[in-house]
């Protein structure tokens, strides 16, 4: 790129700054956010852990170069700008000046750096897939930022937000063991909250970071998460105001409508579209007779979506129809379509020559419950009694939170439910489930049903390096015609969680990030 | 005979004895009093009770309580009389040889007997289920397993008045194996206290059983009242059905199990009967 373009380049680009640091005039100063977190996060470092909870928390300590809108296109984060060469392949971001850390030492390019190369490709599984793909990262000059890639990678402008590559200080890592680093304690990042103190059990205090570097921010002077590990005590704190803010699965998916209807209290299920969490049932390919496309395919006929949204998800949810979100780009809804017929599962059945043994059952599966609360459980039963109606016998299996990871993780079992996030891009969130190089024993969301099909590969390989949208949709849609006919798993419902708060605090859900934002920008009125 | 007569005439043993007899006919008529599946999301979520053809309303996913609570009574019953049996067989067994033997093997068995109940039942009951999965089997035998230490002190107690007494020893003089002696001839004059430590023994089964699934540590496949509780608590604001109805069934069986085993207590302890008399 010649110098001219460059420039041109940089003055498209920094058209976007605006958006990153306006301030209507008068946002008034001070107050309180009260909130929830749970389960209690094990550590806030998100470079180490990227749970739910430990992203809602460090979200506010830890930022990343960019944000992303509700339609997923990228906005500033700690880069004001950015830029992408023709070919693909070079990634300039610039940065705000004067970022500081929460101890007060400044915040350059080597920080990102050493933080996207050095730490998060050693500690951070979805951060160390994106960053394979860089050839070398540069520090040209403190607000410059080189990546060049080793070949082009269309989503690698979605890989920078504040839960795939947050940035850590490098003089507080460099050369240490980092996640034994006793500094992990302290949280030293650069967001708009430092931690003040972190009581086990109890709550986790934030307070404004005042070298802040975007002008006036952050307007609020502190947050407080409080642990309540009891859902009907989580529901009491919000109705009472004791928390003005929940998010995720703060609150059950019944006592929703409650507080839909509650006077002081917003209701929205906006802030999600990054993550567009996306459900289904997982069946081991490995195992008969899940190995047989046509008994996979019954299963799809069997389960009555819309009921399972009303029954258990109390309308939280829409039903999905295939591997990639509605919410998420290149979504194609024109793909086979399964509807709810016991008729037509039990012709598949019977066509694959799995039929009523002397007991009346076709076959005896096990299923492994998730141990992450009540609705999970619900929804075990609701397939249980769904697939009795054609003979196929489900046997839950209970069991917790290591097991289940353990289990899954290392292929031994034959149905559960699974939850994964879509993260924006087919490439970074998808194909990960279905890709058979991905077939990894021992790592959790990964392909663990085992499906492998070389043409879907070859798909997903090429979407992700192509740089031009239409051919990326062309074969997005391919491959989601091909995976829908062949269901790996059998996809149920896209989850709508809602976040809900008290109306006196205002921009609380700004991004397609919601909860996970700086929440710099969130102010009581 | 006597007995029978004795207990016909104890009003709160009857009353207790009568209640029994109700849970047990719903238990054994719950398939055709509700042929259709407790499980089944036949009616509408969150139904009050008496709307929708549901007497004791739906629950979160539309299920009928009723049908619930009348199938969940054949899962407490039968948990709670396997589980009692077990822990019969056991406390019997290590009781009628400590009482029997005496000396070191007395020793051994009471000092294992006291670990056991050092440990509060419940908590060694959660560990061992979540250890060995929850299933009706490991479920039945954890409880047996929580749960015979009374059982074989009371047995020692009874084989140590017994082993010294004259028939007894004219037994033993007669030459008689030892399995003869405490088989036929002391245990049938102990049996009667232990009888009824046994049949409160199921009262007690049947609430750990219910207080396990509550904890969601029950076996996931069957209906319990412990589980429809459990699943029910957390909506209990909005729906008290749900977890009202499987309460109460527990509070009746428990409490007609424990009238019932005291008046087989005041019955059978000769003492107390010859006081009546």
């Amino acid at each position: 790129m010649n110098r001219r373009e460059f420039t041109a380049a940089m003055l498209a680009a920094s058209a976007a700054i605006p958006l990153g640091i306006t301030r209507a005039a008068g946002q008034p100063k001070g107050g309180t956010l009260n909130t929830i977190i749970q389960p209690e996060p094990p550590i806030l470092v998100t470079a180490f852990n990227q749970q739910q909870p430990t992203l809602t928390l460090g979200g506010k300590i830890y930022e990343s170069l960019l944000k992303y809108g509700a339609d997923l296109k990228p906005l500033p984060g700690m880069a004001q700008s950015w830029e992408v060469s023709p070919d693909g392949l070079t990634y300039t971001f610039k940065l705000f000046p004067g970022i500081t850390f929460h101890d007060g030492k400044p915040m350059t390019s080597e920080d990102v750096v050493f933080s996207c190369m050095k730490v998060l490709t050693e500690t951070h599984p979805r951060a160390r897939q994106n960053f394979a793909r860089v050839a070398s990262a540069e520090a040209p000059d403190p607000l410059t930022v080189v990546f060049k890639l080793k070949q082009p990678f269309a989503p690698f402008l979605g890989c920078f937000d504040c839960t795939s590559a947050p940035i850590v200080p490098k003089h507080i890592y460099e050369g240490t063991e980092f996640r034994k680093n006793p500094m992990n304690d302290k949280a030293i990042g650069t967001g708009p909250f430092k931690l003040k103190e972190w009581v086990r059990g109890s709550h986790v205090h934030l307070v404004r970071h005042d070298g802040y570097y975007r002008k006036d921010q952050p307007y609020l002077d502190e947050i407080i998460y409080r642990i309540i590990p009891d859902s009907a005590s989580r529901a009491l704190a919000l109705e009472n105001g004791t928390v003005q803010l929940v998010q995720w699965s703060d609150v059950e998916f019944f006592d929703v409508q409650r507080f839909k209807s509650q006077k002081n209290l917003a209701y929205t299920t906006k802030g999600y579209e990054y993550f567009a969490p996306h459900q289904w049932l997982e069946m081991n390919n490995r195992v008969a007779p899940m190995n047989d496309k046509r008994f996979r395919q019954a299963v799809m006929h069997l389960i009555d979506r819309d009921a399972m949204n009303k029954r258990v998800y109390f309308g939280n949810a829409k039903v999905a129809t295939g591997p990639i979100s509605s919410k998420t780009k290149f979504y194609d809804p024109k793909v086979k379509r399964y509807d709810f017929s016991v008729e037509k599962a039990i012709t598949l059945l019977d066509e694959m020559g799995l039929k009523p043994g002397a007991n009346g059952k076709r076959a005896e599966i096990k299923y492994l419950v998730p141990p992450y609360g009540e609705v999970y459980q619900r929804a075990g039963e609701f397939f249980r009694q769904s697939f009795s109606k054609a003979g196929i016998d489900l046997v839950l299996v209970g069991t917790d939170m290591a097991g289940w990871a353990d289990k899954v993780g290392n292929w031994d079992y034959e149905m559960t439910q699974n939850l994964l996030y879509q993260l924006g891009d087919p490439a970074l969130g998808v194909a990960r489930t279905y890709i058979s190089s991905n077939i990894k024993k021992g790592i959790l969301f990964s392909n663990t049903q085992g499906y492998s099909n070389p043409e879907v590969d070859r798909l997903f390989e090429e979407a992700a390096v192509a740089l031009d949208e239409a051919k990326r949709q062309e074969l997005y849609s391919k491959v989601q015609q091909i995976l829908v006919e062949e269901v790996p798993v059998a996809w149920t419902l896209e989850l709508e969680y809602p976040i809900i708060y008290d109306k006196a605090f205002k921009e609380i859900v700004t991004t397609g990030i919601g909860s996970h934002e700086t929440f710099g920008s969130v102010y009581k009125s | 005979m006597d007995a029978v007569k004795a207990f016909l005439r104890h009003p709160s043993g009857m009353a207790g004895f009568v209640l029994l007899i109700i849970v047990l006919i719903v238990a054994i008529t719950a398939p055709v009093l509700f042929p259709v599946s407790p499980w089944e999301m036949s009616g509408t979520p969150f139904t009050p009770p008496g709307e929708d053809g549901m007497w004791l309303g739906g629950d979160t996913l539309g299920r009928d309580v009723a049908a619930g609570v009348a199938h969940g009574a054949r899962v407490s019953l039968l948990i709670g009389i396997a589980s009692a049996l077990a822990a019969m067989t056991i406390g019997v067994m290590i009781g009628a040889i400590s009482g029997y033997f005496g000396g070191k093997v007395d020793l051994v068995l009471m000092r294992v007997t006291e670990l056991f109940q050092t440990v509060p039942a419940f908590i060694l009951a959660i560990l061992l289920v979540a250890t060995f999965s929850p299933s009706l089997l490991t479920i039945i035998l954890t409880i047996g397993a929580v749960s015979w230490p009374p059982l074989a002190r009371l047995t020692r107690a009874e084989f140590l008045r017994l082993r010294g007494r004259e028939f007894v020893e004219a037994a033993l003089c007669q030459g008689e194996s030892t399995a003869r002696i405490v088989l036929g001839h002391i245990l049938p004059n102990a049996i009667s206290p232990i009888l009824v430590v046994v049949s409160l023994t199921v009262a007690t089964a049947i609430l750990l059983e219910s207080a396990l699934s509550f904890m969601g540590l029950g076996d996931p496949n069957l209906m319990s009242w412990g589980f429809m509780i459990g699943a029910g608590r957390t909506v209990i604001r909005q729906a008290w059905w749900m977890s009202v109805f499987p309460g109460l069934a527990i509070l009746v069986t428990v409490l007609a199990i424990n009238l019932f085993g005291e008046g087989l207590s005041d019955v059978l302890n000769p003492r107390v009967s010859r006081r009546r008399a």
